[in-house]
């Protein structure tokens, strides 16, 4: 019988023709929700409501909502399609400088869905909740020992609404010395992450900018002829957005200090100092941790995050509520109405419980010893791509030693006709999310690499051979590899002026939709 | 340590690539600051022995399952279809990140398109965004946007908002120097909200079913305001009643807020939940976080990308619309899938089932001697006033195997509403709760 | 007349009313215009301070005003064609137009010669 053949027959080169379901193989087109859901559909029973007259005074709902449903085989195709056309970590290398894309621990995920943890009310009896408030206090004991902090208020949702609570205490004490009026300027790096000045523009300050040095750092020098009795506070990132340490960090703290300011760190790039250095030795006032990044709680695409922020004993008197004191019973119990000189309440309940479950048990897991051999793995890894690079891309600040991240610029694509842009778009076709581009704003066409300590040898070995082809690529003129990228992602290149002028922000019944 | 590849072999020839003979070299910038010996803290340890320590952390709480379950006060008890934990855990959506490279986001991209739909739809505004961090701090950045839009700087807060929620707004308010008036705590729906404002006013807040369950007709407040030129705010801390209730858009609303936590994500002792944000289209550039919008790529295929970036703080820094950085991303994924799994007639259902729960507990409860159930008007939630102290009640209760609800002293101490509690029953609670709950209080007055 | 700031604005005059934009090489620099954030008619705007905003997809700009004046009219264009100020600056994506006031600035605007020697050493 030759009708079915066991080896692959003579085959031609001519590319592929189009499919006819529009399809491409594995990778599947999916429609919008509201162009294949019903409003009849539904994918979840319940029993019907016993008979009852309403009590809703005459509000009940008349129109449609117009919400679509669909049954549970739709709606688990409907989210696996969609999900596979994400880049991840568990795909592969994600070195975005200064978010700490790290391997999410499976473990994490478990503990934080027993019952115990997730199917507890925030308002239960506080005798109900005792291993919660446990993990809490245990939880804040390894933030304050690995800071060097005197507290530490655990409610902040996200990182940047951790700077909103470290500002707001420093205005309480501020407030509380009479010095709020007189004292309105924050001095900020030009480096720093937008956050820094976003925050201090939400409760009035006004942010100076600072400029750093030619070797990336902030001096001395320059913060001694910024600071003076009109400062309230300096925000520094330490390490810093360019992957350097702020190696006057503790001098600029004193400068600070003694102008009468307060020192306020942005704890994103934590990663490459966690059990090696704490923030409170270097007079750090108030710092905010990211258990998103440093802490290894999930990305999930954006959110959510946690943003606890560790206090010096200068400003742990203004925490916010709620925080953690034990009773002469031993009970823990949450202080929830402002006590002294609390600034109060910044959000409703406790703070990301989920995320506190996770970071613990992530923080459990590896110990002192396995905390601190992350960070140098961090360092470790970043330098090596440095070493690796440094002859074939161009570092703004001359090659030195990074931290956890290493930072480059566009000037090795000068003249090839290649942007930052169009490089990391060609890294996506190669299979790797690209680096963080144009940011910090110091560096022109910046891009910062951040690998984490969760990668393999070989995994780095790897994406360095890419890069270093396509950085050689770029320099024999091989521009429509770049200029033309992404051809190999779901999308090619995105219309974002149109999505910008003309914005569509959801499907609507009467637009014509097209595909 | 099982999370880091590296092996000593690997180290050793990096090291040897850098040029480094020993690690501490790469932390020299760091000076005095590094530690000369390992910090006070435990060794890792392995995974069964961290689950064991965490189990048993886990074993001191009464998850609400266990027993007769009746607290509400803005987070609420509802069955997440199985489904939705197993889509959220896939890969491609719990370890991925904010969608900046939007080629390979799509999928993101689409489910926060899809996601800002429905929450349009669902509070019946023309345009909201891709989350919040929860309800209460977006009532917060409802607020700051109010301010913006009219260029007023005082914000009146009605009696029966969720307390959590206007101390946070009143927090950043003092902080940031801006009036609030907060209408003193209104049990009976009957505050004169429109006697408030005034033409500093920038705008008014009103929660329905507010914090003591009532269920309130806005669309005379939302006239009041216009006529005022001041915003209505409208903050739903119970997402499920906009099954069955006239949307906060309907009423008039501008901006709409709400806790979406009831779809899609569990308790969670108080986080992470979703904050829902959605406001008029004319307004759009003045609001807080992030947007998804539809364009195309350049082969013409449609597409999704985050766009009106201009408005966030990693373009416009210190003149941005917020701070704000991250959504609530896999929350609001949560959310989305619940609703998707509902569809139109599944949310219907049920709101009537919660409603129809509730109506015939309030019921129940009404013939105890000496409890009185204070709301004409509800959802899924109400206020019982009982004879005494209502915390010491709820102890008491709890010890006997029922959660009955929250004491409204939690939320107000010193308020004098000491005998009041917030009694919330959604589709888990069953008849034989019902009775148990029943039982108990009878038995412990 | 016409003059031009170092800023890149232009100012082109006409008895005591001056019409705003930015130039050529601005609009360049800055890509697919988006958005422009205008004032409200009547507004006083003094020289130097923010008269407009200028948005692309990945920036926003301030525009400052070259002179003091009050403003008569604002291009209602722009709204749903923010593109003429990449194709048309200085003609139909003109911003604002500004009474002056008596005392307004305008011996301080650079003429055409001085600003294209500007823009060739940028």
């Amino acid at each position: 019988m030759l009708d079915r053949p066991t080896r692959p027959g003579p085959q031609d080169s001519a590319p592929p023709p189009p499919t006819f379901s529009g399809h491409d193989g594995l990778d599947h087109e999916e429609p919008l929700l509201f162009e294949i859901g019903r409003l009849d559909a539904s994918g979840v029973d319940f029993d019907s409501p016993e008979p009852f007259e309403d009590r809703l005074g005459g509000l009940a709902r008349t129109a449609p909502i117009g919400l679509p449903g669909l049954s549970e085989p739709e709606a688990v195709r409907h989210y696996v399609r969609l999900s596979r056309k994400n880049y991840s970590i568990d795909a592969g290398i994600f070195p975005l400088g200064s978010c700490t894309m790290k391997h999410n621990p499976r473990l994490n995920e478990k503990m934080a869905r027993l019952p115990g943890f997730a199917d507890i009310h925030p308002l239960q009896p506080q005798t109900t909740v005792q291993g919660a408030l446990a993990a809490m206090q245990e939880l804040s004991d390894w933030l304050t020992t690995l800071t060097g902090a005197a507290a530490v208020a655990l409610p902040p949702k996200a990182g940047a609404h951790g700077e909103l609570c470290g500002l707001m205490a420093i205005k309480t004490a501020l407030r509380a010395r009479g010095e709020a009026e007189t004292r309105k300027i924050v001095l900020i790096p030009q480096s720093a992450h937008g956050t820094n000045p976003a925050s201090a523009a939400l409760l009035g300050f006004e942010a100076r900018a600072l400029s750093a040095g030619e070797d990336g750092v902030v001096s001395v020098e320059a913060v001694r002829a910024a600071a003076g009795p009109d400062t309230a506070a300096i925000m520094l990132t330490n390490p810093n957005t360019c992957g350097l340490f702020e190696r006057d960090i503790a001098a600029i703290a004193e400068v600070v200090h003694a102008a009468g300011g307060y020192v306020y760190c942005d704890g994103a790039n934590f990663n490459a100092i966690a059990g090696l250095a704490r923030p409170g030795d270097f007079g750090v006032d108030a710092m905010h941790l990211n258990l998103h990044k440093t802490f290894s709680t999930p990305h999930g695409g954006g959110g959510p995050g946690a943003g606890p922020v560790v206090l010096s004993e200068r400003l742990a008197p203004f925490a916010p509520v709620p925080f953690l004191r034990r009773g002469t019973d031993g009970a823990l119990r949450l202080v929830e109405q402002p006590e002294g000189q609390s600034f109060g309440r910044l959000s409703a309940f406790h703070g990301q419980m989920g995320m506190f479950v996770r970071a613990l048990t992530y923080m459990l897991s590896h110990g002192g010893d396995g905390l601190t051999q992350a960070s140098r793995d961090a360092v470790l890894s970043a330098n090596y791509l440095r070493a690796s690079l440094r002859d074939v891309m161009s570092q703004p600040f001359g090659d030195r030693i990074c931290m956890h991240e290493v930072l480059f610029d566009d000037a090795f694509l000068k003249d090839t006709g290649v942007t930052t842009l169009d490089f990391a778009k060609a890294m996506i076709d190669e299979g790797y999310h690209p680096m963080t581009v144009y940011f910090p704003l110091v560096a022109h066409g910046a891009m910062l690499i951040e690998p984490t300590e969760s990668e393999s040898k070989a995994s780095l070995d790897a994406f360095v051979a890419t890069l270093r082809a396509l950085c050689k690529a770029a320099s024999d003129g091989e521009t429509g590899r770049f200029t033309q990228a992404p051809r190999r992602a779901p999308r090619r290149r995105l219309d974002e002026t149109l999505a910008a002028r003309k914005p569509v922000l959801r499907w609507s019944a009467d637009s014509s939709q097209s595909r | 340590m099982r999370y880091h590849p590296l092996a000593e072999a690997d180290r050793a020839e990096m090291l040897d690539a850098i040029g480094a003979a020993h690690i501490e070299e790469l932390f020299a910038a760091a000076g005095d600051a590094l530690l000369k010996k390992p910090l006070d803290l435990p060794c890792g340890r392995s995974e069964m022995a961290v689950e064991r320590h965490m189990s048993a952390l886990a074993a001191r709480n009464t998850p609400a399952s266990s027993v007769p379950f009746f607290l509400g006060a803005g987070a609420y008890r509802h069955h997440v279809p199985a489904s939705v934990d197993h889509l959220i855990q896939r890969s491609e959506f719990m370890t991925s990140y904010t969608p900046y490279q939007p080629e390979i986001a799509q999928g993101t991209l689409q489910y926060l398109f899809e996601f800002q739909t429905q929450v349009a739809l669902l509070t019946g505004m023309e345009v909201a965004n891709a989350s919040m961090y929860d309800g209460s701090t977006a009532t917060v950045e409802a607020v700051l946007m109010a301010h913006r839009v009219t260029k007023r700087r005082k914000a009146v807060l009605s009696g029966a908002l969720h307390p959590h929620y206007a101390e946070a707004v009143r927090t950043l308010s003092t902080l940031a120097g801006d009036d609030v008036i907060s209408l003193a705590p209104d049990v009976s729906g009957q505050e004169d909200l429109i006697g408030a404002i005034d033409a500093e006013t920038s705008c008014v807040v009103a929660q329905t079913p507010d914090v003591f369950g009532n269920l309130r007709d806005l669309r005379g407040l939302a006239q009041a305001c216009h006529d005022n030129g001041a915003l209505l705010v409208v903050v739903v801390t119970e997402i499920v009643s906009l099954g069955l209730v006239t949307s906060p858009g309907e009423m008039g609303a501008d901006i709409v807020v709400c806790e979406g936590q009831s779809l899609g994500n569990g308790l969670n002792f108080g986080g992470p939940y979703v904050g829902l944000f959605a406001t008029r289209a004319e307004f759009v550039r003045q609001a807080p976080g992030r947007l998804a919008g539809q364009t195309v790529d350049a082969d013409g295929r449609r597409a999704f990308t985050l766009t009106l970036s201009t408005r966030e703080q990693h373009i416009r820094r210190d003149k941005a619309t917020s701070n704000i950085c991250t959504n609530s991303g896999l929350c609001a994924l949560a959310f989305s899938i619940h609703l998707t799994l509902l569809g139109e007639t599944g949310l219907r259902r049920l709101a009537g089932v919660n409603h129809a729960g509730a109506v015939a507990l309030a019921k129940e409860l009404a013939q105890i001697d000496g409890v009185e159930v204070l709301n004409s008007v509800f959802f899924n939630e109400f206020t019982l006033r009982v004879p005494g102290d209502a915390a010491v009640l709820v102890e008491t209760l709890a010890a006997h195997g029922v959660m009955a609800g929250v004491p409204v002293s939690r939320l107000l101490p010193g308020a004098g509403l000491d005998d009041l509690l917030l009694v919330a029953c959604t589709e888990t609670v069953t008849p034989q709760d019902r009775a148990a709950f029943v039982d108990a209080l009878e038995g412990a007055l | 007349m016409i003059g031009y700031t170092k800023d890149h604005e232009y100012a082109r005059i006409d008895g005591d009313v001056a019409t705003i934009g930015i130039t050529d090489f601005a609009q360049s620099q800055l890509g697919d215009i988006v958005f422009v954030d205008l004032p409200p008619p009547g507004k006083r705007i003094e020289k130097g301070k923010e008269l407009a905003v200028v948005e692309s997809v990945k920036a926003a700009s301030d525009v400052f005003s070259p002179l003091t004046g009050d403003v008569v009219e604002v291009n209602a264009a722009l709204g749903g064609a923010p593109s003429l100020v990449n194709e048309d600056p200085l003609g139909q994506g003109w911003l604002v137009k500004l009474r002056l006031s008596p005392s307004a600035e305008t011996g301080e605007l650079m003429d055409e010669p001085a600003y294209a020697a500007l823009v060739a050493n940028a």
